[in-house]
C-alpha cells in the first residue's frame, strides 16, 4: 500500500509542477515555441467595431470642450481646448486620434493576421493603421516614435492576450483634441466570449480592455473596454485614410 | 480473512486513493483557473453607458421598431406613478450603471465551497445573487423580479452568469425598454487589480439584436459599503388615471440629441444600422465640427 501512496505522490508532484516549454530540469534547452503554434485563443479574422457605448464621442467627432470622463489634467485641457484640426492637417497629423492608445476605440474594422510565426498583425480600415504585437523577446532597440508604437505580447493563461505598448507619437485619446503624451505607456487585454447565450446566435465577441496611463496628461489611468463582432469575410472591408475632423 | 483477501482489499484501497488523487488534481487545476471575484471593485467612469440623461437618448442600443415606439412613448411623468418608480435599474445596471461593485461569496459551512456570488446592492439597484451550486433557472411562470434569477459557472479563469426573470424595466433610464422576456448573458474577466464585464443583453420583444456592452473596475484597497435599500417606491402625487406618455410623434424631446450634440434623429432613436462604423462615414458629411 505504501508503494501505490508513494506512486500517487510521486505523481502528484510531477504533475502539479508549474512547468513552462524549454524549461525542463535537465532537458536539452529548447527554442521556446512560437506564439502562433501555441495560441491559446485565435483571434484571426475581420472583427467590427460594435458601438454601443460612447456613441457620440466614437461616431460623431464631438465638439470642442466636450471631454466627458476622460480624467484628464489642467495641462492636457488646456491643449484640448486649443485643438485646431485644420492645423493637425497643414502639419500632416491627420493620425493623431489613431494611435495605439485611442485606436481601439474607433468606429472601426479591424483585421488580425499572423505576421509571421511570433508576431500578430492588427490592421484597422480607418486610418488604415497597422499595429505589429512582438512576442519574440527581448525588443530590439527602440527607434523613431510612431503612432502604433512597439507592442510586445504575451500569452495570458488559459486564455488572454496582453499587450504592452510604449514609444509613441503624442496623439488624441478623443478626435476633438484630447492628448495623451509621446510618454503614455498603454496595456491591453484581448479576450473572446462567445455570441451570445443559450438561446443561440452564431458569433464570437473580441472584447479589449485598455489602459492608458500618462502622468503627464492624466490624472489616473484611462480604462476603457472595447467589443467587437466578427465577421465572416472582409467584405465590408473599406480602407479609408485618417482624418482630423 | 486470508492473506489474499487482505492482499486484494489493499489493492483495492490503493487504486481508490490513487483514482482520488488523479480526480483532485484535475479539479485542484480547475479551482486554479478561477480567480478570487469577491472584494470592492471601484468604478473608474471613463465610459458613458447611461446615456446623457436627455429624454430622447437612445444612441447605441439596437432597439427594433417595437422597441422604438415604445421608447418614444415614454414620459418621465412615469416616475410618480409607484408602480413604475423603479423600472429604470434592472440587473443591467450593474453594467451600465456608475458605481462600484462589493462582490462577496456565501460558502458551505461543512464543505466551504461556494454556493453563491453576491454582487451587492447599489443606491436603487437590487443586490444579484450567482448561484454557482448548479441550481436550474426556475419554470418560465415563476415571479420576475428586479433583480432576475442568476445561475453562474466558471468556463476557465472566466464567471459566466446567466440572469432570468427579470421585470419588464429599462434598457436605459431614459425609457428605452426591455420586457420580462429579456435575458442577460454575463461575463467576468479578471486581470491583475482590473475587472472587465462583458454583458450581452437578449430581448425577443424590444431589441433587434443582442447588445453587447462592457465595463471595467478597479479593484480597491478600501472596502466600498454597499449603498442600499435598492429601490423604495414613495408617493409623489397623483398622476391621473392614465400613464403620462406622448403619443407616436408627438414626443417634444425627440431632437434633443440633435440641437445639443449633432448627433442624427435615427441614431438618437437608437436604429440598429447606427452601431456599425459605416454608419459614422454616412454622417461625417452631416455632422460637421463646430
Amino acid at each position: 500500500m505504501r508503494v501505490f501512496f508513494i506512486a500517487a505522490l510521486a505523481a502528484l508532484a510531477f504533475v502539479a509542477q508549474p512547468r513552462a516549454a524549454g524549461q525542463d530540469r535537465g532537458a536539452p534547452a529548447r527554442a521556446p515555441e512560437a506564439a502562433k503554434a501555441s495560441a491559446p485563443l485565435d483571434l484571426t479574422g475581420y472583427w467590427v467595431a460594435f458601438v454601443s457605448e460612447d456613441w457620440r464621442f466614437r461616431m460623431v467627432t464631438p465638439r470642442k470642450g466636450d471631454y466627458q470622463a476622460v480624467p484628464m489634467t489642467e495641462q492636457a485641457r488646456k491643449i484640448a481646448d486649443a485643438w485646431d484640426p485644420a492645423a493637425d492637417e497643414a502639419a500632416g497629423n491627420q493620425c493623431k486620434a489613431y494611435g495605439a492608445a485611442a485606436i481601439m476605440r474607433l468606429a472601426a474594422r479591424f483585421h488580425i493576421t499572423w505576421q509571421d510565426d511570433n508576431t500578430l498583425r492588427v490592421d484597422s480600415d480607418s486610418g488604415m493603421q497597422t499595429r505589429l504585437l512582438h512576442f519574440s523577446s527581448p525588443p530590439p532597440a527602440l527607434g523613431e516614435r510612431t503612432w502604433q508604437g512597439y507592442s510586445t505580447a504575451q500569452w495570458q493563461r488559459p486564455a488572454s492576450l496582453k499587450v504592452a505598448t510604449t514609444n509613441l507619437r503624442a496623439g488624441y485619446l478623443r478626435k476633438n483634441g484630447v492628448p495623451y503624451s509621446e510618454n503614455a505607456a498603454v496595456m491591453e487585454y484581448f479576450d473572446l466570449a462567445p455570441l451570445p447565450g443559450p438561446k443561440g446566435y452564431p458569433g464570437q465577441v473580441l472584447l479589449v480592455t485598455t489602459i492608458v496611463d500618462d502622468p503627464q496628461y492624466l490624472r489616473e489611468p484611462f480604462i476603457v473596454s472595447s467589443q467587437f463582432k466578427k465577421e465572416a469575410d472582409g467584405s465590408k472591408w473599406d480602407p479609408t485614410p485618417c482624418t482630423a475632423r | 480473512m486470508g492473506s489474499n483477501a487482505v492482499h486484494r482489499k489493499m489493492r483495492c484501497s490503493a487504486g481508490t486513493t490513487l483514482a482520488a488523487v488523479f480526480l483532485c488534481l484535475f479539479a485542484c487545476r480547475n479551482v486554479a483557473a478561477q480567480f478570487e471575484i469577491t472584494g470592492s471593485w471601484a468604478a473608474r467612469n471613463h465610459e458613458f453607458l447611461t446615456g446623457d440623461g436627455l429624454p430622447v437618448d437612445f444612441t447605441g442600443i439596437p432597439l427594433n421598431e417595437e422597441g422604438r415606439i415604445r421608447a418614444l412613448s415614454y414620459s418621465q411623468s412615469q416616475l410618480a406613478m409607484i408602480e413604475r418608480q423603479c423600472q429604470g435599474w434592472p440587473a443591467f445596471y450593474l453594467v451600465q450603471g456608475p458605481f462600484g461593485l462589493k462582490i462577496w461569496s456565501e460558502t458551505d459551512p461543512l464543505k466551504g465551497n461556494v454556493i453563491s456570488y453576491v454582487i451587492g446592492a447599489w443606491e436603487d439597484r437590487a443586490p444579484l445573487t450567482i448561484w454557482m451550486d448548479g441550481r436550474p433557472h426556475p419554470s418560465e411562470y415563476a415571479e420576475h423580479t428586479r433583480a432576475g434569477f442568476t445561475t453562474g459557472t466558471w468556463e476557465g479563469n472566466t464567471l459566466v452568469a446567466y440572469t432570468t426573470h427579470m421585470k419588464a424595466g429599462f434598457l436605459r433610464k431614459t425609457g428605452a425598454p426591455s420586457s420580462d422576456e429579456a435575458t442577460m448573458t454575463t461575463r467576468f474577466y479578471r486581470h491583475g487589480d482590473i475587472l472587465t464585464i462583458l454583458g450581452v443583453i437578449e430581448d425577443p420583444i424590444y431589441l433587434a439584436e443582442p447588445w453587447i456592452l462592457s465595463r471595467s473596475f478597479q479593484l480597491s484597497p478600501a472596502a466600498l459599503a454597499p449603498i442600499g435599500p435598492p429601490c423604495i417606491t414613495t408617493y409623489e402625487g397623483s398622476v391621473g388615471p392614465t400613464a403620462p406618455h406622448y403619443l407616436p410623434e408627438k414626443n417634444p424631446f425627440v431632437d434633443e440629441m440633435t440641437k445639443k450634440y449633432g448627433v442624427p434623429r435615427e441614431a438618437a432613436v437608437g436604429t440598429p444600422e447606427t452601431l456599425y462604423p459605416e454608419y459614422r462615414r454616412k454622417i461625417q458629411a452631416a455632422a460637421p465640427v463646430r
